[in-house]
């Protein structure tokens, strides 16, 4: 096994640009590796030859001013691809081959990247353990038969694993937090509006946004400063003034007042979690960082709400899925039961479930008690951020209440696997951006991570935040690639 | 149908019966692209060629508002002379279509961008003010074509997501007629602000109708049922006919009337109902999370309020205090933007009451008979104006204007030349019409004495064969003057 | 709260997703534990409070009135389930 798929990001974009790696030779390495890989479940679209081609063509006149310079990547099965086959997980999209290119994608391309293929994911993003998905679950390389988390398991999987050096997730309602959490890796939710929405499938649609999925925090903030531009195509795209991420990375994070809500001390919270957060804010302290307690009132009310706000938007958003333009079609007698048996059988029961609630809650005589009400106690939500913002720059917790679970441990109970949002959830709520890095593991051997939430616009905070704690860390990933024969 | 129903009222044995009427009209915005996308809107196009990513939506396709159709709504607000939102809100509208991508029509629900206004309507028997209840901005759908396959709906969004004025009135309208003033006032306005083309064979405008009927004197509304999407005003108007007596006869019988949703079947000239009670639709407006709230500023409102041109209401009460005409050619002339620009133009170089009574005459006879509009006129003002100069500086009768006008049809010809080719010119030279008298009383020696004992009418006579003589073209004041002097 | 066999039939019915009798039973026990476990909203009082619109702070921007997208049928009809090259074709609509 070659050593090119152990190299983070940072490595191979400087072996790439010193000459000391070509392209092809780093396209290959994945390839192989992913080839080998195929338990993990991690690809539903592989596009390799194409892949070799491009970095063929990459090495023939390569352009090393550029941030990912012939760097290959697969990306979430969410982001449409032009002329690539692009499914959301769903049976609904199995055929859908886009015209167009998302803008997050078409960002990583001009800056030279090259697509290795499309990773599964919870189907529309519904779900935290990837096993939603119409193309079957996958595979968490920590552990067999573990989740990966969701929806942005088959990402997580796959840079875990190091079938990609980077990728790219959606990240609704901890999509991507999650599974950087279950699987060891470093996730970054960024602010509301900083990344586009055009061409990524849509959830929900004022809570979903990209982010980069990396082994490490710099190849984070490398990742997020080529996704994160303004776009007008995207009308909750935000116009503000954007950093170079990477190059203003720094450790020092000495004077900054970290904020340690006391709501999210939950009841029955393990106590390895309790552990490990406890580590983080002696970490936090070590690198002469100030640690203020404060409170987020409503912090249990965000889950609840998150349950009205993401289905409403949702059993509108997918409406479009009715047979006609695009996408899977069943037979039926008339159009309305062409729509009813196309929507039933090309959806899975959680979509269904979740399209079911959306519709209840914005029907008429339920409109004022769910969603209305719903939308208020978001409003509650965000003062809350606001309001202790005033005292803090960041905020640490823990990313998810426990560690990764086992493939089917929680599917048949709903709401036991929507509690694994709780930590992430509010943030997308608030419109914040949030981070997941590793930081410890529990008595399995399974990694568990921290979340540093930071002010709207203010990732750079954030990603310095992790940067010197991931230095005092020091985590090392237990993976045994058992899935290789 | 009644012409002049000052009281439009429906009896039964010894109940008369009011009718009232609302209308959801939708007016197409006069726009190159579409609401939310950036496709053409152009009229006529081949199937699904005007169509984008976004109006077919796909996968991960999103909205972004465009600027001019949020203009033309402001400006039609002016017109309309109603509230303007400073902030208003777009909210989906949910339910399943064919011919409806998105599963989902955009539109403004609880915060539209107007919000109350009037509409002056000129009656016979005076004016009458219909409110105006809101206008908000909306998508257009696309078209299901049912009758070109046996098995299957066609479909064609071409005019899906074009921008859509829906312009509500107050349940203010009493009868047919004023539903067809009040359409027409409301098209001449939004055309006057350039907004909406107001063309209705092209669907630009259509209107979904309320109709409900109480018993003469009442003040309660009864139970009305709203008529979908008719795209004529004789349509519109017989379609009221027809449901209003639908609900008398229900109440005479003794019956309830359902508020439903019903279809106006052009073919068998009545309404239908379009859905059952149990399926009515549930269309779970909710904000579209994909747009944020539109705001507008002071100086954006004052900067449209300063392209606002002078419209027809203000237009008429110059007409008639500037140029003293009567309030009943003044609503005429004002009606439509282009007849009121044809009027400027002619008397800006013309006598002001003759050009009124020649256009209002001549001209609009021979629009009418030729089913024209006057932008395609077949004479020009100017050359209509040329015309009604002739007859005022005496160089033709009014007569002879007439013969002139027609020969002015075939191509617009100047008529100055026509009198010149034609040697129509009127003979104004007293000498020569003295001659010609002179000649007339010789001839006529019984007439004259006739005449001067006393019968008055003959002065008719001596008239006759004078311009006949003179082959029409003497100056009829002169004749006058010089036979009454001679005889 | 308690979502019965007759909601179920109602929401299927709004949301075009047809579910088989006994799908539904199992479809109510899940949907009636969600919405237990969202019913802890109303411990909350939020007569006075404002609803949020929107998210994202900033203002909904105005695009110009150009056409920039241009004839694109052969893209649009491309991965339609069916079409007869200048319409997409489904179903008879039975009003
Ligand atoms: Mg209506
Ligand atoms: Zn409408």
């Amino acid at each position: 096994m070659s050593d090119i798929t152990k190299k983070t990001l940072s490595e191979l974009v400087k072996d790439i640009k010193d000459k000391k790696l070509s392209s092809q030779e780093v396209t290959k390495a994945f390839i192989e590796r992913s080839e080998k890989s195929k338990e993990l479940n991690a690809y539903i679209t592989e596009d390799y030859s194409s892949a070799l081609d491009k970095a063929k063509k990459f090495d023939q006149k390569p352009n090393l001013n550029l941030k990912l310079p012939g760097i290959p990547m697969a990306v979430k099965d969410l982001f449409c691809t032009k002329n690539i086959r692009t499914t959301a997980g769903s049976k609904i999209l199995s055929n859908f081959v886009p015209t167009y290119e998302s803008t997050v994608t078409q960002n990583i391309w001009d800056e030279g990247a090259i697509l290795l293929g499309k990773l599964n994911c919870d189907e529309f993003a519904m779900g935290s353990s990837n096993e939603t998905s119409f193309f079957g679950n996958v595979q968490n390389p920590i552990d067999k038969n573990l989740v990966p988390g969701g929806s942005s398991g088959g990402s997580a999987s796959a840079v875990a694993a190091q079938l990609t050096p980077i990728t790219i997730g959606t990240d609704t309602g901890g999509s991507i937090r999650q599974p950087a959490s279950f699987t060891g890796t470093v996730g970054l939710k960024p602010t509301y509006g900083s990344c586009s929405r055009y061409g990524i499938v849509a959830f929900a649609s004022s809570l979903d946004q990209a982010g980069p999925m990396a082994k490490n925090v710099k190849d984070c903030a490398l990742l997020q400063e080529v996704i994160s531009t303004f776009d007008s195509k995207d009308s909750t795209s935000i116009d503000f003034k954007r950093n170079e991420y990477s190059k203003n990375l720094t450790n020092n994070i000495k004077g900054k007042k970290i904020g340690i809500p006391k709501e999210y001390r939950i009841d029955d919270m393990p106590k390895e979690i309790e552990e490990l957060w406890q580590n983080g804010i002696e970490y936090i302290k070590d690198c002469g960082a100030e640690i203020i307690d404060i409170s987020l009132p409503h912090t249990s009310y965000a889950l609840p709400t998150y349950y009205i706000v993401a289905p409403a938007e949702a059993s509108s958003n997918l409406a479009r899925y009715d047979g006609v333009k695009y996408g899977f079609r069943a037979k039926g007698e008339n159009l309305i039961d062409m729509y009813e048996k196309t929507r039933s059988e090309g959806f899975g029961a959680e979509v269904q479930r979740r399209i079911m609630i959306g519709t209840y809650v914005l029907s008429s005589g339920y409109y004022d008690a769910y969603y209305l009400k719903a939308q208020k106690v978001r409003k509650l939500i965000k003062n809350d951020f606001d309001e202790v913002y005033k005292k803090v720059d960041a905020i640490l917790t823990p990313s998810t209440p426990s560690s990764a679970f086992k493939i089917g441990e929680k599917k048949d109970d709903p709401v036991s696997m929507y509690l694994n949002d709780i930590f992430t959830v509010p943030v997308n709520l608030a419109g914040l951006p949030g981070i997941s890095i590793p930081a410890g593991h529990d008595a399995k051997g399974y990694p568990l991570g921290l979340q540093i939430i930071g002010k709207a616009f203010d990732e750079q905070n954030i990603l310095n935040i992790a940067y010197a704690m991931e230095e005092k860390i020091a985590f090392k990933n237990k993976i045994t690639d058992w899935w290789i024969k | 149908m009644n012409n002049n129903n000052l009281k439009y009222l429906i009896s039964r044995k010894d109940n008369q019966y009011e009718v009232v009427i609302g209308l959801e009209v939708h007016a197409q915005v006069t726009s190159q692209s579409k609401l939310f996308s950036t496709s053409a809107t152009k009229f006529g196009a081949e199937p699904n060629t005007q169509v984008s990513l976004v109006d077919a939506a796909f996968p991960g396709m999103l909205p972004v508002i465009n600027e001019f159709c949020v203009k033309q709504a402001i400006k039609t607000g002016i017109g309309l002379k109603a509230k303007i939102n400073k902030r208003s809100v777009f909210d989906r509208k949910n339910y399943f279509y064919a011919d409806l991508p998105q599963g989902y029509q955009i539109s403004q629900f609880k915060n539209p961008i107007v919000g109350e206004g009037k509409v002056i309507l000129d009656m016979p028997d005076g004016q009458k003010e219909v409110g105006i209840e809101r206008l908000h901005l909306e998508q257009d759908a696309g078209k299901s074509i049912h009758d070109l396959d046996p098995q299957n709906t066609f479909v064609d969004l071409n005019r899906s997501g074009v921008a859509l004025m829906e312009i509500v009135s107050k349940p203010d309208l009493r009868s047919p007629d004023e539903v067809n003033i009040y359409i027409k006032k409301l098209r001449s306005i939004m055309r006057y602000l350039g907004t909406c083309d107001g063309n209705m064979q092209e669907g630009s405008l259509r209107a979904d109708v309320n109709v409900s009927v109480r018993l003469k004197g009442s003040k309660k509304f009864g139970t009305r049922c709203e008529i979908k999407n008719v795209n004529s005003i004789k349509f519109m108007q017989m379609a009221i006919e027809y449901e209003a007596n639908r609900q008398v006869d229900l109440i005479e019988e003794g019956k309830t009337i359902d508020q439903e949703t019903r279809l106006f079947d052009t073919k068998k000239n009545e309404t239908r109902s379009m859905r059952s009670k149990e399926d009515a639709h549930d269309y779970r407006y909710f904000p579209d999370p994909d747009l944020l709230p539109l705001e507008v500023s002071d100086d954006f409102v004052q900067k449209l309020k300063s392209e606002i041109p002078e419209l027809p209401d203000e237009k008429k009460k110059r007409f008639i205090e500037k140029f003293n005409l009567s309030p009943y050619e003044a609503t005429i002339l004002v009606s439509d933007i282009e007849t009121s620009k044809y009027f400027e133009d002619v008397i800006n170089n013309s006598d002001t009451k003759l050009a009124t009574n020649w256009i209002i005459g001549e001209l609009f006879a021979v629009l009418n008979d030729k089913n024209l509009e006057i932008t395609k006129s077949p004479i020009s003002a100017k050359n209509l104006s040329k015309l009604i100069n002739l007859i005022k500086d005496g160089t033709i009768s009014g007569k002879i204007a007439k013969t002139i006008f027609e020969l002015m049809m075939d191509g617009d010809k100047d008529p100055q030349k026509i009198v010149e080719e034609k040697g129509l010119k009127q003979e104004s030279d007293p000498k020569a019409i003295e001659e010609i008298i002179v000649k007339v009383i010789k001839d006529n020696p019984n007439k004259v004495k006739e005449y001067k004992s006393g019968k008055d009418k003959l002065f008719g006579f001596f008239m006759g064969q004078v311009m006949k003589i003179s082959g029409g073209k003497a100056n009829p004041q002169l004749v006058n003057e010089i036979l009454k002097k001679n005889l | 709260m308690s979502i019965d066999l007759k909601t179920i039939k109602h929401i299927s019915k709004l949301s075009r997703i047809s579910v088989e009798e006994q799908k539904a039973e199992k479809l109510a026990g899940d949907l009636n534990s969600i919405f237990d476990f969202i019913e802890k909203l109303n411990e909350l009082k939020t007569e006075n409070v404002e609803p949020l619109t929107s998210i994202a702070e900033t203002t909904l921007k105005l695009r110009s009135d150009e056409v920039k997208s241009k004839n694109i049928r052969e893209q649009i009809i491309k991965n339609s389930p069916q079409d007869n090259e200048d319409y997409f074709v489904v179903p008879k609509v039975i009003e």
